[in-house]
C-alpha cells in the first residue's frame, strides 16, 4: 500500500513539474490560434492537435492541469483552516460551543454541496477577468468545503477533550496556549492531513463539474473542466481520440490523488 | 417512538427553514448580488434600468424578506418567479416527479449492482473479482457527474444511469468495508468453521450486523442522487428539480433559489431522518 501510494505521490509530482515546465517551454501559448489547423488533429506542430478556435490543445492541458494542481491544494488548505476554526476549536472548547457548532455543520451539509457551490458562483460577478474567476472559483471551493473535514476534525477535538493526557497535563498547570501548541495540534494533524489530501481530487472534481456548467473558469483560460466541455462535439469528430485528453488527465490526476488520501488507520 | 418521531420532525422543519435561511443569505451577500443582465440592454430608458434596479430592493433585507417568505409559504403562496414568470408551487409540482423518478431509478439501480458485488465479492472471493469492482468503482470515482451526463448524451443513454454511476462507488466501497469488517466478528468467524454455507452466514448473521449502517448509508446516497441529479439534469435537458435550481441560479432568480434549496434541504433531511428512525427502530430489542 505504501509502494502504491508514494507511486500515486510521484505521479502527481511529475504531472505538477511537467505542467509547470510545459507551460514555460511550449511551442504555443495557450491563447494563441492557429487559424489553418482548426480541430486539427495530432501534428508535428500540434502533438494533441488543437480546439475548436485552434489552439494548442496540449498547452491548454498543461495550463489547465497547473491550474488544477495548484489551486486545488490551495482551497483544500483554505478548508482546513476553516474546519479547524469552526470544527476542532469549538470542539475542545466546551459543550456548548461544540454543540453550536455540530449544529450549524449539520445545517450546511444538509444542502447538497453542489448545488450550493453553483448557487454562490452563480451569484458572483460575470464580467470578471479569467484570472480572477480561476480565483474566485477556487476560493468558493476553499470557503464552502469546510464542513465535512470540520464534522470529522470536532469529533477528534471533543474524544481529545476528554482524553485521560489532556486531563494529566491540565492537572499540571499547564497553559492553555501550551496545552494546543504541544498535545492538541500534533495530535489532530494526522485529521487534518488526511482530510487535506482527501479534498483535493474533490474540489479538483467540483471545479470540473462546475466550468461542464459554464459556471467555472472563464475562456479563454483553460482549466480540465472547461477542455472537458468539448466532449460535448465528440460524435461531430469521430476519430479524434485527443478530444478525450482531458478526460485522461482528470482521471490520472484524480486517482493519483485519492491513492495518496486512501488512508484508513487516520480517518 | 412516537415523541422520536416528532422530534424529528422538528427538526427537519427547523433544518429546512434554516437551510432556506443560508441560501438566501449567501445569495444576498455574493458581491454580485442586484445585478441583472437587462441594465446592459441599451434599448431601455434610465427609467426602466431604474424600475429594474428597484425591481429587488425588497430583497436587500434578507432577514425582512425571508420572515415575509416564510408567512406567505405557511399559507400555501410560494411566490413568482422574476426569470420564468411563473407561480414557483406550479413549476416545483411539475418537476418533482421527473427528479424523484430520475433519482430514484439511479438509486435503485446503484444499489442492487453494489449489493450484488459485495454478495459476490463474499460468496467467491477472487482476486480477479476484486481487483475488477476495485478498478470500476476507483475509476468512477474519478469521473465527475457532468463527464458522465455528456457521455450519456455522446452514446444516447438514460440519464438516471449516470446518477447511479455516481452512486454505486460510494455505495460499493463504504458496503463492501462494513462486509469486510463484520467478517472478521467472532460468531460470523464461529458460523463459517462451522460449515454454514457462505450465502446464510451473509444473509444470517452479515446483514443483522450491518443493518443500522446501511440505512444510515442509504439516508447519505440519497443526498448523493440529488446532488448529482442537478448537472445531469442540466446538461442532458431534463425538466426536473435539479435543471430548474440550475436556471435559477444562473438567472439569479431569489424567489426560486430560496424554494428549490427549500426543496432539496427537505428531501435530503427527510431522507436521512427516515433512514435514523428506522436504524433506531430496527436495533431496539424486541
Amino acid at each position: 500500500m505504501r509502494g502504491l501510494r508514494t507511486t500515486a505521490l510521484t505521479v502527481a509530482a511529475v504531472l505538477l513539474i511537467a505542467s509547470l515546465a510545459g507551460s514555460l517551454f511550449a511551442r504555443f501559448d495557450y491563447i494563441r490560434q492557429d487559424r489553418q489547423h482548426v480541430a486539427a488533429g495530432p501534428s508535428a506542430a500540434h502533438w494533441l492537435g488543437t480546439d475548436d478556435l485552434g489552439r494548442d490543445r496540449l498547452a491548454r492541458l498543461l495550463h489547465g492541469t497547473r491550474v488544477s494542481l495548484l489551486l486545488a491544494p490551495a482551497a483544500a488548505a483554505l478548508s482546513m483552516l476553516l474546519a479547524l476554526v469552526f470544527g476542532a476549536a469549538p470542539g475542545f472548547c466546551g459543550r456548548f460551543p461544540e454543540r453550536a457548532a455540530k449544529t450549524a455543520i449539520d445545517l450546511f451539509l444538509s444542502v447538497p454541496w453542489l448545488f450550493l457551490l453553483l448557487m454562490v458562483r452563480a451569484m458572483l460577478p460575470l464580467n470578471t477577468s479569467p484570472a480572477a474567476s480561476v480565483t474566485i472559483t477556487f476560493l468558493v471551493l476553499g470557503i464552502l468545503g469546510w464542513a465535512a473535514p470540520a464534522r470529522i476534525l470536532l469529533a477528534r477535538a471533543q474524544s481529545l477533550r476528554q482524553s485521560d493526557f489532556i486531563l494529566l497535563a491540565r492537572s499540571t498547570g499547564i497553559s492553555h496556549r501550551q496545552l494546543v501548541c504541544r498535545h492538541v495540534i500534533p495530535n489532530l494533524r494526522p485529521v487534518l492531513v488526511a482530510q487535506f489530501w482527501i479534498s483535493v481530487p474533490v474540489f479538483v472534481l467540483a471545479e470540473a463539474n462546475l466550468s461542464i456548467l459554464g459556471l467555472g473558469v472563464a475562456e479563454p483560460m483553460p482549466s480540465l473542466g472547461s477542455m472537458l466541455r468539448e466532449l460535448e462535439s465528440v460524435l461531430s469528430f469521430r476519430g479524434d481520440l485527443c478530444r478525450f485528453a482531458a478526460l485522461v488527465m482528470l482521471i490520472v490526476i484524480v486517482s493519483s490523488l485519492q491513492i495518496v488520501a486512501d488512508q484508513p488507520e487516520v480517518y | 417512538m412516537w415523541t422520536a418521531i416528532l422530534r424529528r420532525l422538528v427538526l427537519a422543519v427547523m433544518t429546512v427553514v434554516a437551510g432556506g435561511l443560508i441560501s438566501a443569505m449567501l445569495v444576498r451577500y455574493a458581491p454580485g448580488f442586484g445585478t441583472d443582465e437587462r441594465q446592459l440592454d441599451a434599448r431601455l430608458s434610465s427609467d426602466s434600468i431604474q424600475a429594474i434596479r428597484n425591481s429587488n430592493a425588497e430583497e436587500r433585507n434578507v432577514a425582512g424578506y425571508f420572515a415575509g417568505r416564510a408567512y406567505r409559504l405557511l399559507h400555501g403562496d410560494l411566490g413568482t418567479s422574476r426569470s420564468l414568470n411563473r407561480p414557483v408551487r406550479q413549476l416545483l409540482t411539475e418537476r418533482v416527479g421527473v427528479t424523484c423518478s430520475l433519482a430514484g431509478k439511479g438509486l435503485v439501480s446503484a444499489w442492487i449492482a453494489a449489493a450484488l458485488l459485495v454478495f459476490a465479492a463474499w460468496i467467491a472471493p477472487t482476486p480477479a473479482l476484486r481487483v475488477f469492482t476495485g478498478v470500476c468503482s476507483g475509476m468512477l470515482l474519478c469521473l465527475p457527474a457532468g463527464v458522465l451526463a455528456l457521455l450519456a448524451i455522446v452514446v444516447n443513454g438514460p440519464a438516471y444511469v449516470c446518477i447511479a454511476l455516481i452512486v454505486f462507488p460510494k455505495v460499493h466501497r463504504y458496503l463492501g468495508n462494513l462486509v469486510a469488517a463484520s467478517s472478521t466478528m467472532p460468531h460470523i468467524i464461529t458460523a463459517r468453521a462451522k460449515g454454514i454455507s457462505a450465502p446464510r452466514v451473509f444473509f444470517w448473521h452479515v446483514v443483522p450486523v450491518i443493518r443500522r449502517e446501511v440505512l444510515a448509508l442509504a439516508g447519505v446516497s440519497t443526498s448523493l442522487a440529488i446532488g448529482a441529479a442537478i448537472p445531469v439534469e442540466a446538461l442532458c435537458g431534463i425538466p426536473g428539480v435539479g435543471q430548474l435550481a440550475w436556471q435559477s441560479a444562473l438567472a439569479r432568480d431569489l424567489p426560486l433559489l430560496i424554494n428549490v434549496s427549500m426543496l432539496v434541504v427537505a428531501f435530503v433531511v427527510l431522507a436521512n431522518s427516515g433512514a435514523d428512525l428506522l436504524a433506531g427502530e430496527r436495533s431496539q430489542p424486541a
